[in-house]
C-alpha cells in the first residue's frame, strides 16, 4: 500500500516537471515583453544619464537576446538560484524562505476555519433542504462571494478593531513593539508554542484572526455549496437507505455514513481553494500589511522587478503540484474504490 | 385475522411532485401470518416497492401515508415516532433491496457493516464482533467468510454484495423479512442460490417473508400466497396455486399468458389486448443455394483487455442468412465483449470476423464507421433508458442513423424513412415528437429498435434487449423481433443470460463461460439435451412459471 503511494506520488511529480518548465519559460518571457524597464526603475533617478542606464542594463544582462537570457536564466533556475531583488536587494530565495511561512499559516488558518465553518453549514442545510436553515446559510454564502475581500477586511477591522475594540492593530504578524519567537519553522504559531511563550502564541494568535476570517468568508461558498450538494446526493443514496432499513441511530447515519462519503468530492474542492487562496489573497496581505509572499510579487510586479515574480510563479505552480498530489493521496485512502497502483 | 403478524388495512400513500399530489396507493389490504411467505406482484409502477417502503416507513420526504393503517404484531406503527421505528427497524422488522451493491456502503467493510447493525441493536458483545460477523457471513454460505471480513462491497460479486446485504437483515433474527427484488439483476444462477438460501434461512428461523419480484416464476416457485397488484391496488389475492390455476382478474390473466413457461412459444405470449401483434406470422421460407455465405462467421475470435485472461477465448460460430442466433452465458463470460467485437465497436486481438463473405475484421474499428458495412450491422443496446439521448425526440433519435450513414437531409425522404422503421417496430406514429421522458419502458424499447433498423440493416445485434422490461412488454417485444426476422429476413444475433427466452426466439444456441464457447446447437437439442455441465446448471436454474411446482415434486 505504502509503496504503491510512494510509486504513486513519485510518478505524479515526475509528469509535473514539464508543466513547471513551461510556467518558467512562459513567465519569463510575459516579464521581458510587458512594458516598463527596470534599468530605468532602479536608476539613480530621474536626471540619471543614458550612459548609467546603459551601464545599469548591462550589469543586469539586459542587453542579450532574450533566447541567451532565457537559457541562462534556465541553468541558474536549475542550480537553484532565482536571482537577487532589486527592491530588497536580498536573493529571491532568501525573501521567500522568510516570507512563505507567513502567507502559508495565513492561508491554512483561514483554510481550517473556513472548513470548521463550512461543512456544518452545508451538512444542515442538506438535512433540511428548501427550510429556513438552507436559506439562511445560502445568503451567508452569497454575502461572502460577492462582498471582495478588501470590503469584508476593512468591515472586520472597523468593528472588531475601530468599534469593539477586541482585535489588535491589524498590522502585520505581530505586534511591533512585542518579540517574534525564535525562527524554527517561520510559522509563528508553532515557533511559539514549541518555545512554550503562550502569551506571545495568543498574541500571534489574534493578530491573526482578523485576516484568516477575512479569507474564510471569501471560500465559505465553494466549500459549503458543495458540502450541501454532496451531502444531498449521498442522502438519496441506496445505501442510507439501507441504513435506515437496519435500525441505525441518526447520528451515525449523517456521521458515519453519509458524510463521510460526502467529503469525498469536497476534498478535491478543498485542493483547488487552497491553491486560489495563496495566489488570491494579495489584497488581504494588502490590507492587513501581511508579509507574505503575494504582497512581495505585487510589488516587485510594479517596480518590473523580474526575479521575484518569475520566482513567485514558479513557487505557486510548485505549491499548487504538491497540493494536488497530497489530494490525491489523501482521496486513495479516504476511498478504498480508487486504485492505488 | 387477530393473530396475524402483519397487518396492512387500506393503506393509502400520496407522493407531492411538481405537478401536484400523485396517489401511488389507493388503500390496499394485504395480511401475513408469521411464518409464511407472500409474494407481491405487478409490473413497473403497480405500488408494490412503494407499499414495503410504507410497510418499513422509509418513504422519501416526498412519500406521505394518507389513510389506513399498518399493524405489526398487533400494534399500529403507522404513526410511530423515529425512536421507536428505529428500534423496530433492522431487529424485528427487516428488509434486502433490489441492487444489493449500491445498497451497501461503498466506503466500510463488510464487518463494519455487520458490527455497525448488531450495534445499533445492542446486540454486539465488544469482545468478539468480530466472531459475530463470521457467524453471520457463515449463516449466509459465504465462500471464505474470514478473507470477505475485510473487504469493501466493490470488491465482491453482486450475488456476494446480496449475500452481506442478507447477513446484516438477519442479523437481530427478524420476524419478518421483506425482500425487494431481491434477485433482478443478477445472473440465473445466482438468483437461484440468493433465493435458496433466503428460503433456508426463513425455515430454519421461522421468519415471514415478502417477496416483492415482477417475476411470476419466482413467486409462484417461492411464496406461499400471491397478491398481485397493478397501479396502486391489489387487484388480486390468493393462495399461490389456486390463484395462478384460474386467475379472476384480467390482469392477472394477462401477466400469468405473458410469463414463459417451459413449453411456451412466442405465439402464447401473446396478450390479448394487443391482438394486431399477436397475428400468425407468415413465414416467408428464404432458401439459400449451398453456395451462398453465412450472414455472418466468426473464426477463432481471440479478445483480451490486458489481464490475465482472455475476456473473448478463441470463438468461433456462423449464423446464416436470416437467421437467430442467441448467445448465452452468465455475467463476465465475455458475451458483451462479443456483440461489441461483432459491432465492430472494438477490434479483435486474433481470428476473423466474416460478414457476408466480406472480411471486416481488418478495418480498425474507428474507421469502421465509414464502411459501407456499418450500416448492415447494427445494435439495439440493453438500456432502453440510457441508450437514447434525453434530449432528442424520438423521431431525432431514429434520424440520427439515417443522417449519418445515409447523408439524408431534412425532408420527405427523412420523414418517409423514419415512418417507415418507426411502422416496424410497432412505435405509433403521433409519439415521434415525444422526448425519452415522456415515454414508457416498452415504447423507449421499440425507439431503440427503430433507430437501429432505420438504415436497413441485415444483422441486429440486441445485447439483451427486454431485461429491463416488464414481461407483457417483453413479450410484444419478442413478438416484434420475431417478426422482423421473418418479414424482413434481418439476422439476429440474441445477446442474452435469459436462456428461456433464447429458447423462443432463436434457431441456433452458442453458450458461453468465461470467454469460451462450451456448447453450440440447436436451440431445441441444447435444452433437450444439454451436453455441457454448465448448460445443464444454466438450465436447472431458469425461473420457469410453474405454479404447480412440477419440477420441484420431480426432484423431491
Amino acid at each position: 500500500m505504502l509503496a504503491g503511494i510512494l510509486r504513486r506520488v513519485g510518478r505524479r511529480l515526475l509528469a509535473s516537471i514539464p508543466a513547471l518548465f513551461g510556467v518558467v519559460v512562459v513567465t519569463f518571457v510575459l516579464m521581458r515583453v510587458l512594458p516598463g524597464d527596470p534599468a530605468v526603475f532602479f536608476s539613480s533617478g530621474p536626471s540619471a544619464g543614458k550612459e548609467e542606464i546603459e551601464e545599469l542594463r548591462r550589469s543586469m544582462g539586459l542587453d542579450r537576446p532574450i533566447p541567451v537570457q532565457l537559457v541562462r536564466y534556465l541553468g541558474e533556475v536549475a542550480t537553484g538560484n532565482l536571482g537577487r531583488s532589486m527592491t530588497t536587494g536580498q536573493p529571491v530565495v532568501v525573501d521567500m524562505t522568510r516570507r512563505l511561512p507567513a502567507s502559508l499559516e495565513l492561508t491554512c488558518t483561514a483554510l481550517f476555519i473556513a472548513l470548521l465553518f463550512s461543512i456544518p453549514l452545508g451538512v444542515a442545510a442538506a438535512l433540511r433542504p428548501g427550510t429556513a436553515i438552507d436559506h439562511i446559510v445560502r445568503m451567508l454564502c452569497t454575502l461572502g462571494v460577492c462582498v471582495p475581500t478588501f470590503v469584508s477586511g476593512l468591515l472586520l477591522i472597523y468593528a472588531f478593531y475601530y468599534l469593539l475594540g477586541w482585535a489588535p492593530d491589524p498590522t502585520g504578524r505581530i505586534d511591533i513593539f512585542a518579540s517574534a519567537p525564535p525562527d524554527i519553522t517561520g510559522f509563528f504559531l508553532i515557533d511559539f508554542a514549541l518555545k512554550g511563550d503562550w502569551e506571545g502564541w495568543w498574541a500571534a494568535f489574534s493578530q491573526l484572526l482578523l485576516p484568516a476570517c477575512t479569507m474564510a468568508l471569501f471560500v465559505l461558498a465553494p466549500l459549503a455549496r458543495m458540502t450541501r450538494a454532496s451531502m444531498l446526493a449521498v442522502l438519496g443514496s441506496d445505501f442510507i437507505r439501507t441504513a435506515h432499513a437496519m435500525g441505525l441511530s441518526r447520528l451515525r447515519i449523517i456521521v458515519a455514513y453519509a458524510l463521510r462519503n460526502a467529503l469525498l468530492p469536497v476534498l478535491t474542492i478543498t485542493g483547488i481553494v487552497f491553491s486560489t487562496m495563496l495566489g488570491a489573497n494579495v489584497l488581504v496581505e494588502k490590507v492587513f500589511s501581511w508579509p507574505g509572499v503575494a504582497s512581495y510579487a505585487l510589488d516587485a510586479l510594479l517596480a518590473s522587478d523580474y526575479a521575484p515574480v518569475q520566482a513567485f510563479v514558479l513557487l505557486m505552480a510548485m505549491i499548487f503540484v504538491m497540493v494536488n498530489v497530497t489530494i490525491d493521496v489523501l482521496y486513495g485512502i479516504a476511498d478504498p474504490r480508487v486504485s492505488v497502483a | 385475522m387477530t393473530a396475524q403478524l402483519l397487518q396492512v388495512e387500506n393503506l393509502q400513500v400520496a407522493f407531492s411532485t411538481r405537478h401536484g399530489t400523485v396517489t401511488a396507493l389507493h388503500g390496499i389490504d394485504i395480511a401475513l401470518a408469521a411464518g409464511e411467505t407472500l409474494g407481491v406482484v405487478g409490473e413497473s409502477g403497480s405500488g408494490k416497492s412503494v407499499t414495503s417502503l410504507a410497510v418499513m416507513r422509509l418513504l422519501d420526504r416526498a412519500g406521505k401515508i394518507t389513510g389506513g393503517r399498518v399493524l405489526f404484531e398487533g400494534r399500529d406503527i403507522t404513526h410511530a415516532g423515529h425512536a421507536d421505528l428505529r428500534r423496530l427497524r433492522g431487529s424485528a422488522l427487516s428488509m434486502i433491496f433490489q441492487n444489493p451493491r449500491a445498497a451497501l456502503n461503498p466506503i466500510r467493510t463488510v464487518e463494519q457493516q455487520i458490527v455497525d447493525v448488531l450495534a445499533a441493536h445492542g446486540r454486539l458483545s465488544r469482545a468478539n464482533a468480530r466472531a459475530q460477523a463470521l457467524d453471520l457471513l457463515r449463516a449466509v454460505l459465504i465462500r471464505d467468510p474470514e478473507a470477505r471480513l475485510g473487504a469493501y462491497p466493490h470488491e465482491l460479486s453482486g450475488g456476494m454484495c446480496q449475500r452481506v446485504m442478507i447477513a446484516m437483515a438477519i442479523a437481530c433474527e427478524p420476524v419478518l423479512l421483506i425482500a425487494d427484488e431481491p434477485t433482478t439483476g443478477l445472473d440465473v444462477t445466482t438468483q437461484q442460490t440468493v433465493m435458496e438460501l433466503l428460503a433456508r434461512i426463513k425455515a430454519e428461523r421461522g421468519m415471514a417473508m415478502i417477496l416483492i419480484t415482477h417475476d411470476l416464476g419466482l413467486a409462484a416457485r417461492w411464496c406461499d400466497r400471491i397478491a398481485v397488484m397493478e397501479s396502486g391496488r391489489v387487484v388480486e389475492q390468493g393462495e399461490t396455486v389456486a390463484l395462478f390455476e384460474a386467475p379472476a382478474h384480467p390482469y392477472t390473466r394477462r401477466l400469468v399468458a405473458a410469463s414463459p413457461t417451459r413449453r411456451s412459444t412466442l405465439a402464447d405470449l401473446a396478450p390479448p389486448g394487443l391482438a394486431r401483434d399477436a397475428a400468425p406470422v407468415v413465414t416467408v421460407p428464404r432458401e439459400h443455394g449451398p453456395g451462398t455465405p453465412p450472414l455472418l462467421e466468426l473464426v477463432n475470435v481471440v479478445k483480451s483487455f490486458g489481464g490475465p485472461t482472455r475476456a473473448v477465448d478463441d470463438v468461433s460460430f456462423k449464423i446464416p442468412q436470416g437467421g437467430a442466433l442467441g448467445l448465452v452465458g452468465e455475467s463476465g463470460s465475455g458475451k458483451s465483449t462479443l456483440s461489441r467485437l461483432i459491432c465492430r465497436l472494438i477490434d479483435p486481438d486474433d481470428g476473423d470476423i466474416v460478414f457476408d463473405g466480406e472480411s471486416i475484421a481488418r478495418v480498425p474499428a474507428r474507421e469502421f464507421h465509414q464502411s459501407p458495412r456499418r450500416r448492415d450491422i447494427q445494435i439495439v443496446f440493453q438500456d432502453p433508458n440510457d441508450s437514447l439521448n434525453p434530449r432528442h425526440t424520438a423521431f431525432d433519435s431514429i434520424a440520427y442513423p439515417l443522417r449519418r450513414l445515409e447523408g439524408l437531409r431534412d425532408g420527405a425522404a427523412l420523414q418517409t424513412r423514419v415512418r417507415e422503421a418507426a411502422a416496424r417496430a410497432g412505435l405509433p406514429m403521433d409519439l415521434l415528437q415525444r422526448f425519452p421522458h415522456q415515454l414508457s419502458g416498452g415504447q423507449k424499447a421499440r425507439v431503440g429498435i427503430a433507430r437501429a433498423v432505420a438504415p436497413r440493416p441485415r444483422l441486429l445485434v440486441l445485447d439483451e434487449p427486454t431485461a429491463a422490461l416488464d414481461v407483457s412488454v417483453q413479450a410484444v417485444i419478442l413478438q416484434l423481433l420475431d417478426r422482423l426476422r421473418r418479414e424482413d429476413g434481418i439476422g439476429l444475433l440474441f445477446v442474452s443470460h435469459d436462456l428461456n427466452v433464447v429458447r423462443m426466439l432463436c434457431d441456433d444456441l452458442v453458450v458461453l463461460q468465461a470467454g469460451r464457447v462450451v456448447e453450440a446447437g440447436r436451440s431445441q437439442q441444447v435444452f433437450q439435451r444439454p451436453q455441457a455441465d454448465y448448460t445443464r446448471t444454466l438450465l436447472e436454474a431458469v425461473p420457469y412459471f410453474d405454479p404447480q411446482r412440477t419440477e420441484l415434486l420431480k426432484t423431491a
